[in-house]
């Protein structure tokens, strides 16, 4: 299931402003990939360049190739809503949606695309719910509304609904930044796990969760504000902590800059 | 170190406050006062209205006094302000109580099995009874097919602008709808009149004009139109964005967005809307008599042939030189905002019900 990722020379703009520039990585399927980096180098806008939700805002545009095993995304004829189907994305703020039983929202991705049959349905439900690691917290009130549960729940009834649709990517943009310790170690598993099945990409302001749940790390930054944001250094994890190429990455992970 | 003292808050916590009776003392006194000095005394002449005025000036300026005595001035300007908006309050309810009263307490009288059950086909100006029957089938055969017309016309309007209109089109017809909203009604009824009654109808009417119940429908979509397509673009508006993309990133189409995701969000501020726009269309007089004639039997049709309505029988039982119109014209009034209530709520309850518990 999991695909791989290509970027070259990934531009993006907002209106005239150029946010990104020239970012060129390749995501490997079945792992985690971390981006770290100062706040407004762009992590965020390269990230909904993924799965084509950067274009989404009125005037933003994306420049380059992105491929997802092979395939271009932007090319003429794809469907934005075939890869968005295939890249998934969890938000900062859990977004429930908020007419919906939990039940509703975990199956949202598959009832609205025509998905009528009841046993499918509750099969996904389950699946993607025990994936989230949600299931033993909300089988008795799958009617109940999913606006109702605390934020780390609701943060994972997001995930079990990006999971539900089954796809081949998962992106997340700074998915525990709203949530409390014990719930962001839920999340942090519950990564750990889905790495097996999915390609992942994570925005974290973490330094020591990019440590813990990514394989590798790519770390964004800006020379100055209004600069676009450029990929600096691109690594495994492990090296890019202890043994970083750029002086800008190591500066940056020890905390004296950013 | 310096320390920034702040007028008016003390390092002590708990100041003086006044006893929780008294307010209602100095309220009580004022009362007095004014009752004495005013209504008993005769001094300027007043009237209870201008009574009580006076006692709630009285109560403001002594609540003012010993507060600022006991509590100091900052808890003082509290107080007063808080009486300022609970006489506010007070004030701006006046109005609707009066006239929620004075229906009901006039109303009341003709509401009666022939009201509800016979027109006033054949009653003379000596009949005391004859009813609003062919006048409440005006009412929601007109109002009916207008909302019909309306509201899909008006949400997928709001849907256009707020979710797929982008430059000069989406601005065009922003600002055409705010011009509409700002239509005199009579215009609306002028405009059915020469483009509907005297013109299109021809072509079903053997190439003559002639007025219709219809008519008057569509001289009430053009009134609601754009009241529907405002607030349910406002309400749209308030979406957040977040659902929106939340949506997309699950591979759903826009479309299928727009109808599963956003409007149900945004449903319970759809309908107060519509709701405001049926219960403005429900009073419209001027327009709906220039083009549907009015009448004074039943007319099921509202296709062919004059038909009255509930605020045309208003307005003609008002005017009417009979002993016994007025009580005719009250209970209408009363009918209709009885209707237009029920609708209300009736609305409000389907909107909930759709919400979950
Ligand atoms: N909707 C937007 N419109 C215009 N500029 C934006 C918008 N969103 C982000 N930006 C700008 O793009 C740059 C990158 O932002 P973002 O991708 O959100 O950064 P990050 O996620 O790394 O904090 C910033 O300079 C930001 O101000
Ligand atoms: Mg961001």
């Amino acid at each position: 299931m999991a695909k791989r990722i290509e970027a070259v020379g990934v531009t993006a703009y907002y209106g005239t402003f150029k946010a990104i520039e020239d970012i060129t990585m390749t995501i490997e399927p079945r792992s985690v990939t971390a981006l770290i980096g100062p706040s407004g180098c762009g992590k965020s806008t390269f990230l909904r360049s993924i799965n084509r939700m950067h274009e989404v805002l009125p005037g933003a545009r994306v420049e380059g190739r992105l491929t997802l095993d092979g395939n271009d995304i932007y090319e003429r004829n794809v469907d934005v809503t075939a890869v968005r189907r295939n890249i998934g994305m969890v938000f900062q703020r859990p977004n429930p949606f908020p007419t919906m039983s939990i039940f509703d929202n975990v199956v949202a991705g598959l009832k609205l695309n025509g998905v009528r049959k009841k046993s499918l349905l509750d099969d996904a439900a389950e699946k993607a719910l025990k994936s989230a690691n949600l299931w033993d917290e909300v089988k008795n009130r799958l009617g109940k509304p999913g606006a109702g549960l605390s934020g780390g729940q609701q943060q994972r009834l997001c995930i079990a609904r990006t999971i539900a649709v089954q796809p081949a990517v998962v992106l997340m943009d700074e998915p525990c930044s709203a949530l409390d310790p014990i719930s962001t170690g839920a999340i942090e598993d519950l990564i750990f796990e889905l790495k097996n099945e999915y390609t992942i990409i994570i925005v974290t302001h973490n330094m020591q969760q990019a440590a813990r749940v990514s394989d590798r790390t790519a770390f964004f930054s800006i020379s100055q504000t209004g600069d676009p944001g450029r990929l600096i250094e691109h690594d495994v994890t492990s090296k890019i902590f202890t043994n970083p190429r750029e002086k800008r990455t190591e500066d940056y992970i020890t905390g004296r800059f950013g | 170190m310096t320390t920034i003292s702040t007028p008016g808050i003390g390092t002590d916590l708990r100041g003086r406050r006044l006893p929780k009776w008294a307010p209602w003392a100095i309220a009580a006194g004022a009362a007095v006062l004014s009752y004495l000095a005013i209504y008993l005394g005769g001094l300027l002449d007043g009237g209870w209205v201008l009574t009580a005025v006076v006692a709630v000036l009285l109560y403001l300026v002594l609540l003012a006094a010993v507060a600022t005595g006991v509590e100091g001035s900052r808890a003082a300007r509290n107080r007063v302000a808080t009486s300022l908006i609970y006489s506010a309050f007070v004030l701006a309810l006046l109005p609707l109580l009066s006239v929620v009263y004075t229906l009901v307490s006039k109303g009341v009288s003709r509401i009666d099995a022939d009201f509800f059950t016979h027109s006033m086909n054949g009653i003379t100006a000596f009949d005391a009874n004859g009813g609003a029957y062919h006048a409440m089938i005006g009412t929601l055969e007109q109002v009916g097919l207008a909302a019909l017309i309306s509201v899909p016309l008006g949400v997928a309007a709001a849907v256009y602008i707020v979710e797929y209109g982008r430059g000069k089109l989406a601005t065009a017809i922003r600002f055409f709808v705010d011009v509409m909203t700002g239509i005199p009604s009579i215009i609306a009824g002028l405009f059915v009149l020469a483009f509907y009654v005297f013109g299109m109808y021809k072509f079903f009417n053997h190439g003559q004009g002639g007025y219709s119940g219809f008519a008057a429908s569509l001289a009430l979509v053009v009134l609601m139109l754009p009241t529907v397509t405002r607030s349910c673009e406002e309400m749209l508006r308030l979406v957040p964005d977040a659902l929106r993309e939340g949506s997309y990133a699950l591979g759903i189409a826009k479309w299928k967005t727009v109808m599963r995701v956003v409007l149900p969000t945004a449903l319970p501020g759809i309908v107060t809307g519509v709701m405001l726009a049926v219960a403005r269309a429900a009073g419209e007089t001027a327009p709906v008599l220039l083009v549907s004639g009015g009448f004074n039997s039943i007319n099921f049709n509202p296709f062919s042939g004059n038909q009255s309505s509930l605020a045309i029988y208003i307005w003609d039982q008002a005017g009417a030189a009979s002993q016994y119109a007025p009580a005719r014209a009250w209970s209408a009034a009363l009918t209709l905002v009885a209707f237009v209530l029920t609708l209300t709520i009736v609305a409000k309850l389907l909107a909930r019900r759709s919400k979950l518990k």
